[in-house]
């Protein structure tokens, strides 16, 4: 940005320093910072390679297998923060409604998924439904699972955010002449979701963790390749060193995305 | 300020309003004729906000009844939610146009998008329409320039004119004020007033809530003084400001004149 006023040359060659020093410093940072995590890494590498353990023929062969179930991990993982999201605004609006039997069944939907354990819900749909005759092809019983499980969780979250908008935004509408639906809609579900955005990236990153839990049901995720060829061929320790590494990475990423996007939700350029 | 007046737009009868034991508004009735701009003055906790509040049902009045063209709103609090009630107070609010004290402007809306989304929205007006309709009002409010802008990038003298045009656009009957220059920076006061004193004097009825005396000279048809939830004493701007009859707008008008 230009200063406003006429500043003498020597202030302007001073700022110029004092900008330059700054940066030098932030550089230094980040390069010291960058060289500690090399180092780190590179001696549990090391010293992993030096037991002689580790099968760098397995790793090679067995990883673009392993690797391959990145894809699913995260086609499971997008669809079910997509169904969660879905489920978090009508479990939010339910917990909002003024009608007692709509609140009642959106509070015991929370209560039960809160107050039950994720594995225990997967293999629900996985071992429970099929007794009374539902069965699901695994990735679609895996996806309900997930979605249904962070749709609780994300319910509070929504209904966080739908509080969070501006009585005074409802009022205006209202002296509009809008109904409660247009209202809701229209005026106070985007705001509510501009809000919980960086929240809803949150729980994304925890879901492509969570996502490993559906091994059990069988879809051939990272963990369930990573485990399964790791048995077969005796080198499961490099196997799930394998998943583990895409595991991180991956986090790694969609962490970056998401620190920018709150970054840019909290300027509120709008 | 105008010759003519016309039929009564906006009447309420004896209401009143509680808040849980605290009591509000202890029975007010007002009347405001086409064309014609009041003011509500008073200090504040004297219950002028909460009577305009009242007028559109943001607040239910514990009591009273409320006509604004023809339709009329009967307090009810026992049966406030029902579904009939609940519509028949939105075809009130329909009538009436309210400018906040904090603008509530819908952020994730061009200015544009904030004028015309209740008249396609709830009057079914067709979209073409509407844009030129709130042109129209933007050019009036000397907006038209922002159209395109967020409110988050105008200033608060901006929005707020930009939140009268939006309830133009709504094309009500009467045009209510709640405050409209409390939350601006002084130098930014002029701008908006200017407005309103340019729809009073082109014949807008209009009910604000101000403590702009100056405004009050200006285009006030006649003022009502509030204190403890009555109106103590009404008249033209001429009579309550220079000769008011009651003690206790005396010494409201003294702290503002001092």
């Amino acid at each position: 940005m230009a200063a406003a006023g006429p500043v003498a040359g020597t202030d302007a060659l001073i700022l110029d320093r004092i900008a330059a020093a700054h940066r030098a410093d932030r550089r230094s940072f980040l390069f010291k910072f960058a060289l500690t995590w090399v180092a780190l890494v590179g001696a549990l590498g090391l010293v992993l390679g030096l037991t002689g353990n580790i099968s760098t023929e397995f790793i090679a062969s067995a990883g673009p297998f392993i690797l391959g179930g990145a894809t699913i991990t995260i086609f499971v993982s997008i669809t079910s923060i997509l169904l969660a999201v879905v489920l978090a605004i009508l479990g939010a609006l339910g917990r909002l409604s003024a009608s007692p039997v709509i609140n009642g069944i959106a509070s015991l939907y929370v209560s039960l998924v809160r107050g039950t354990p994720l594995i225990v819900q997967i293999l629900f749909v996985y071992l429970a439904l099929p007794q009374v005759g539902i069965v699901l092809d695994v990735v679609h019983g895996g996806i309900l699972a997930l979605g249904f499980n962070y749709g609780a969780y994300m319910t509070e979250i929504f209904r966080a955010g739908i509080q969070a908008v501006p009585s005074g935004q409802r009022e205006a509408a209202q002296a509009l002449g809008m109904k409660d639906g247009a209202l809701m809609r229209r005026i106070v579900l985007p705001q509510a979701v501009r809000i919980v955005i960086p929240a809803i990236g949150n729980d994304f990153i925890a879901m492509i963790k969570d996502s490993a839990l559906i091994y059990l049901l069988g879809v051939q995720e990272l963990l369930w390749r990573a485990s399964t060829i790791g048995r077969q061929r005796l080198a499961s320790l490099e196997a799930l060193l394998i998943a583990a590494t895409i595991y991180w990475v991956l986090t790694i990423i969609f962490s970056f995305f998401q620190e920018r996007l709150e970054r840019r939700m909290a300027r509120g350029d709008r | 300020m105008t010759a003519e007046l016309g039929e009564v737009v906006v009447a309420a009868t004896d209401i009143e309003k509680y808040f849980g034991a605290n009591h509000v508004l202890r029975g007010v009735t007002l009347e405001v004729r086409k064309h014609e701009t009041i003011v509500l003055i008073g200090r504040s906790g004297s219950g002028k906000t909460t009577m305009l509040r009242c007028l559109n049902f943001l607040e239910e009045p514990t009591v009273g009844t409320v006509s604004i063209g023809d339709i009329t709103v009967h307090a009810d609090p026992l049966r406030a939610r029902t579904r009939a009630h609940k519509e028949q107070i939105r075809r009130l609010r329909l009538q009436a146009g309210m400018v906040f004290q904090e603008f509530n402007l819908f952020p994730h809306m061009t200015v544009l998008q904030n004028c015309i989304e209740a008249p396609t929205r709830v009057r079914g007006m067709a979209k073409a329409q509407a844009v030129e309709l709130a042109e129209s009002y933007l050019e009036k409010v000397r907006l038209i320039d922002k159209r395109d802008e967020y409110p988050a990038r105008l200033s608060g003298g901006q929005k707020q004119r930009a939140a009268i045009a939006r309830a133009l656009t709504n094309e009500p009957k009467v045009m209510m004020f709640d405050e409209p220059t409390s939350a601006l920076d002084p130098e930014l006061v002029g701008e908006v007033l200017q407005v309103m004193e340019d729809l009073a004097h082109e014949g807008s009825t209009m009910v604000v809530v101000s403590h702009e005396l100056s405004f009050c000279r200006e285009a006030a048809a006649r003022i009502l003084f509030m204190e403890d939830g009555v109106i103590v004493e009404e008249g033209t701007p001429e009579a309550i400001l220079e000769a008011p009859q009651d003690e206790r707008t005396r010494q409201f008008l003294r702290r503002f004149t001092a």
